[in-house]
């Protein structure tokens, strides 16, 4: 790693680390659940380099299945990576989607059972 | 280099998305969209990333895509609400995994020609991620009942754990030092891994909130050294910001508590100590029968319900909305009152409640709530205990003292339902029980709102 990209890279984390502490300060309890599993989609993004290790050869002498080990190790990652990402989005929206103001006539899925008596 | 320009355009809109996704949440009615810009950014991304000029094949890469996608879709799809601790934990271990293998495949292929810094980074990336992926697995397993959700404690553990932890490090500034030394980058790995155990394993259910969201922190940490590992700047964004939100919520759940993040994950908080226990309050419980709160129920002006873990171990979130209904429908005021560590992961309490379909504008935090309760007339606690002790304030001496509370105490009559006459998790005995307001409803909670709804509608 070159110093000169080090040192953006330190920029770019501080001035994250400056803004994130900013941004979900603001994040009211209600929403903290909803807040874990976003983050946590949103940290799925290390996907962005299992991606690039699992489409590249590496020059490992191991091999598995006709694939470099770590060629390999990048498709497990791409996997647990993916997992992370369309899991944790997908449960974020479902979680977001039942908060309501105020009630609504009808209520969907699991509510209506409740609701008939 | 176009090439490389649109790459590096679609990581930087994807950190901008990922930024405001997060500013979204900071509303409920603004949180949808912003989780849709956040989507979109992730897309970018990995669009982007495909057109990278390293990659040689896409087999694996789709495989990997299609195999995750299903899997993630299937677990986000059919996971209950009630388990939501249990599938973030599986998701941080996931998360954390993936890191630390990125960090293995660097290793594996430019080993011996890294200099300190890069070492550094796949170092911290690996031993976070390592540490982070078994004691999310840990949680995990306590959550979902695999394990006994009580601490496990044996003698001599923390001097273990802090050999432990000495040797990790140990291997890793050596590592520093030796980056083509295979052996010691390995056992480093292993040793990390069993840390991680180590690490969750004393700690108890009740005080999962604080670990969920430090292995929470650890994840988004292990992101951020992977960005430092390729020089890429929207895994640094992403990661940190992961990393930090994790952080801010472990310091607002100890706050909380009104306990030390050292104290959670050394203290073995809620492993039975008797003495201290059996020395506790003692007195009379007072038994209340159906009919009785359905009376006071149906009669009184405002009810707070004080939800705990007990509503989501019995599935009672939908009953409890149904009761309130009737109750609102009699001119009775319904309000839901939320400690912050109520439940096992932050915000458990108001995704439950959610998901019955109460309106978040009913949903009280403590700090607006606490006044109320002199003014209330019956107070409702389902499956809490702790975060209603009024010991944490009166008690000096109690374990919990200086642990803020909601003082349903104070209200002109409390309702208790609970399973058994049993203590908390904690293991604390509760003064709240013996005191003369407070009536004990004990049976399952579903049940018993069940059979309060139709003497509510008898009344």
């Amino acid at each position: 790693m070159k110093p000169e990209s080090l040192i953006a890279a330190l920029y770019v984390f501080a001035l994250a680390a400056f803004l994130g502490y900013q941004v979900i300060s603001r994040v009211p309890p209600l929403l903290h659940t909803p807040l874990m599993s976003a983050t946590n989609a949103i940290s799925g993004i290390s996907l962005v380099g299992s991606i690039v290790i699992a489409g590249s050869l590496g020059h490992d002498q191991m091999k598995v299945l006709g694939y470099p080990l770590s060629t390999v190790l990048g498709f497990v990652a791409v996997t647990c990576a993916t997992i992370n990402v369309v899991g944790g989005f997908m449960i974020t929206d479902r979680m977001l989607r039942m908060f309501k103001r105020k009630e609504l006539p009808a209520a969907k899925g699991d509510g209506k059972k409740a609701l008939k008596g | 280099m176009e090439r490389f320009y649109f790459i590096e355009f679609t990581y930087l809109a994807a950190g901008i998305l990922f930024i405001l996704g997060l500013k979204g949440l900071s509303h409920p009615e603004s949180a949808k969209r912003g989780m849709h810009l956040a989507e979109f950014g992730m897309l970018l991304a990995i669009v982007g990333t495909l057109l990278h000029h390293d990659i040689v094949s896409y087999e694996l890469i789709i495989a990997g895509l299609i195999v995750g996608g299903a899997v993630g879709g299937a677990m986000a799809y059919w996971v209950p609400m009630t388990a939501m601790p249990q599938r973030t934990a599986l998701s941080h271990a996931f998360g954390a995994f993936a890191a630390a293998l990125v960090g293995i495949a660097e290793y594996m292929r430019h080993g011996a020609e890294l200099e300190g810094v890069k070492m550094g980074a796949i170092n911290l990336e690996v031993m976070l991620g390592a540490l982070t992926t078994t004691g999310s697995l840990v949680a995990f397993a306590k959550l979902q009942g695999l394990v006994r959700g009580t601490p496990m404690t044996f003698k001599g553990q923390n001097v273990f754990n802090m050999t432990l932890l000495a040797a990790t490090v140990a291997l890793f500034v050596y590592t520093l030092f030796n980056p083509g030394a295979a052996a010691p980058f390995y056992a480093m790995i292993a040793l990390a891994f069993l840390f991680g155990v180590m690490l969750v394993m004393p700690i108890g259910a009740a005080d999962m909130p604080v670990v969920m969201s430090l292995l929470n922190s650890y994840a988004g940490l292990a992101a951020a050294a992977t960005g430092f590992v390729l020089d890429n700047k929207v895994l640094i964004i992403a990661g940190t910001l992961d990393g930090f939100s994790g952080f801010i919520l472990s310091i607002l759940m100890c706050r909380a508590m009104n306990r030390s993040i050292t104290n959670v994950l050394f203290g073995a908080f809620g492993s039975v100590k008797d003495d201290a226990a059996a020395a506790g309050e003692q007195g009379e419980m007072r038994e209340i029968n159906v009919e009785d709160v359905a009376v006071q129920l149906a009669y009184a002006k405002q009810v707070v319900i004080v939800p705990g873990y007990g509503l989501a171990t019995s599935q009672a979130q939908h009953v409890v909305r149904e009761l309130a209904n009737s109750l609102e429908e009699r001119g009775v005021t319904v309000k839901y009152a939320i400690h912050p560590v109520a439940g096992r992961m932050p915000g458990h309490m108001n995704v439950l409640l959610a998901e019955a379909n109460v309106p978040y504008s009913s949903l009280y935090e403590l700090e607006q709530i606490n006044h109320e309760f002199p003014s209330t007339d019956v107070a409702v606690v389902i499956g809490a205990n702790d975060v209603v002790n009024p010991d944490a304030r009166d008690n000096p001496q109690s374990p919990i003292a200086g642990m803020p509370i909601l003082e349903v105490d104070r209200a002109r009559s409390v309702v208790v339902l609970k399973r058994g006459r049993g203590r908390g998790f904690s293991g604390l005995e509760n003064p709240l029980f013996f005191k003369p307001v407070t009536g004990m409803l004990y049976g399952d909670a579903k049940e018993s709102l069940g059979r309060l709804i139709q003497a509510v509608q008898q009344a």
